[in-house]
């Protein structure tokens, strides 16, 4: 444990003992915050039945799952099309010809660096006359996000596949397109699995968005339950509650596939661990 | 272009309160994240709990619905500091879990051997902290820190929900008045928030390169 880490040096019986106290108090602050907490919270009346019933109520379960499904729905949609779309422009990127190139990174540099609502809302705007609906703006602005993203990705992944691999392909036979498609996008995907799933638990947090625009999904119905119980904090923690668990099982399966599906961690990974920052 | 020349005034007032939004976010962020990335490399294992807890709660919350719980949830119990203030609380609560994990990779970052060099040459800790580990460590966390206040500048266009009126929120009330340019308007806007973006990574590569290592 301490072995892992440049900042201190195994404890010894004096600093053992001094870390047991910093670890006492710390429990001792953590009871005390959560002591005031949970009085602030009755002092103003937020434990009552009529805040929190509507959570036990069964009709309310099934309006809360319905939404959890909505949103699991929305998504899948659009990580599976941020996913198309990451593979088409991050080879784009690496093409041989100038203008592919440009047009590609045009394209995802741009979508990249504008803000995901500014996205939403002008899709919606836009697209607004054509009756799309809302759900549609929703997946549309999130695939060409996250797919800008994946692209970046997917291109780094692509660069990070040893170049003897391509060279061994090229020298077999193989055409430009096959060396891409059967050796290097396998192994850069195999390289990237982490930072897919970074990815995907960025897309699933961020199909909270829809809210703007009242698409389907847990915000908005949230918003309705609120408005219905004038509940708003009791509905928000619990919103927070249920994307948390969501979460947290999307990173779990993706320790799962990057250990069982894709192999052993190839030794020069250069991603991050789903557990680690992805600047969302 | 009437868009423009009519509305400058109002996008630039926009853009204003998107970079007071980043800032006091940013600042609250930069001091909770250090705090809580000092508890999550500390030899305490609860400290480390603690940390870890901190982390996973506020990095699997939307921001959305942190901003919900600090907007409309925190003012009934009676902690109502304004509305802009309890946004970029949210933000800034959001963020800091990014920061925490920015600078810990940073620390995680520097080798090993470094530390027991230092230490095998006879330098104490203080010493071998502050000469050795923390400089490389700085040099580190700044690349993932910027991308961190990048993904920031994003962020705040959320408070357009909550009716703060900063870029975002402008851009929605121009395309009620000039529909026919919305395409426009969206680049342009894009456009500003792109700037922003631009200096934040131009100063951080040039802190880069002022730290650079020219040796190896």
């Amino acid at each position: 444990m301490s072995a892992s880490t440049v900042l201190y040096d195994a404890p010894g019986p004096k600093a053992r003992a001094r870390y047991r106290l910093f670890g006492l108090l710390t429990v001792i602050g953590i009871v005390l915050l959560l002591a005031a907490v949970i009085w602030r919270l009755w002092s103003r009346d937020q434990l009552t039945a009529d805040k929190w019933e509507v959570f036990y109520t069964p009709r309310y379960i099934e309006l809360l799952a319905r939404a959890t499904l909505d949103t699991l729905w929305i998504a899948a949609l659009s990580i599976a099309g941020a996913l198309v779309f990451g593979v088409i422009f991050g080879v784009a990127k690496l093409s041989d010809h100038l203008p592919v190139r440009w047009f590609a990174w045009v394209i995802v540099e741009f979508f990249r660096a504008v803000p995901l609502l500014l996205l939403i809302i002008f899709v919606w705007f836009y697209a607004y006359d054509t009756r799309l609906g809302t759900i549609a703006p929703l997946v549309i602005a999130l695939i060409l996000y996250n797919g800008s993203v994946l692209a970046e990705t997917f291109r780094a992944g692509i660069n990070a596949v040893p170049k003897g691999q391509v060279e061994a392909a090229f020298a077999v036979g193989l055409r430009k397109s096959a060396v891409m498609r059967i050796v290097q996008l396998p192994q850069a995907i195999k390289i990237m699995t982490p930072a897919i799933i970074s990815q995907c638990i960025v897309a699933l947090k961020d199909t909270s968005l829809g809210y703007y625009i009242l698409a389907a999904g847990l915000t908005t119905t949230g918003r309705e339950i609120w408005r219905t119980f004038d509940n708003r904090l009791a509905t928000a923690l619990v919103l927070a509650a249920i994307y948390i668990v969501l979460n947290l099982l999307l990173t779990a399966l993706g320790r799962w596939a990057e250990r069982h599906i894709t192999g052993a961690r190839p030794p020069q990974a250069l991603a991050d661990k789903p557990g680690q920052p992805t600047a969302a | 272009m009437d868009w423009l020349t009519d509305n400058w005034l109002s996008i630039l007032r926009g853009f204003g309160e998107t970079l007071k939004l980043l800032g006091l976010s940013g600042a609250i962020a930069l001091v909770l994240g250090t705090l809580v990335a000092l508890a999550r490399v500390s030899p305490v294992p609860i400290l480390r709990g603690v940390a870890i807890g901190f982390v996973t709660i506020f990095r699997n919350t939307p921001l959305l619905v942190l901003i919900l719980i600090t907007y409309y949830g925190l003012p009934e119990v009676g902690i109502d500091f304004g509305f802009f203030i309890n946004i970029s609380l949210a933000m800034g609560f959001y963020t800091a879990s990014f920061v925490t994990e920015a600078i810990r990779s940073g620390f995680n970052g520097v080798p090993l051997g470094q530390a027991e060099a230092a230490r095998a040459i006879g330098m104490p800790f203080t010493q071998s902290m502050s000469q050795v580990v923390l400089p490389q460590a700085f040099r580190l966390v700044v690349p993932p820190l910027a991308s961190v206040f990048i993904a920031l500048t994003k962020n705040t266009s959320l408070a357009a929900t909550f009716g703060v009126a900063e870029a975002t929120y402008r851009m929605r009330g121009l395309f009620n008045d000039y529909a026919s340019q919305m395409i426009f308007i969206f680049l342009g806007i894009a456009l500003g928030y792109i700037l922003i973006v631009a200096v934040i990574s131009w100063i951080a590569t040039a802190f880069e390169r002022r730290f650079a290592v020219n040796a190896r």
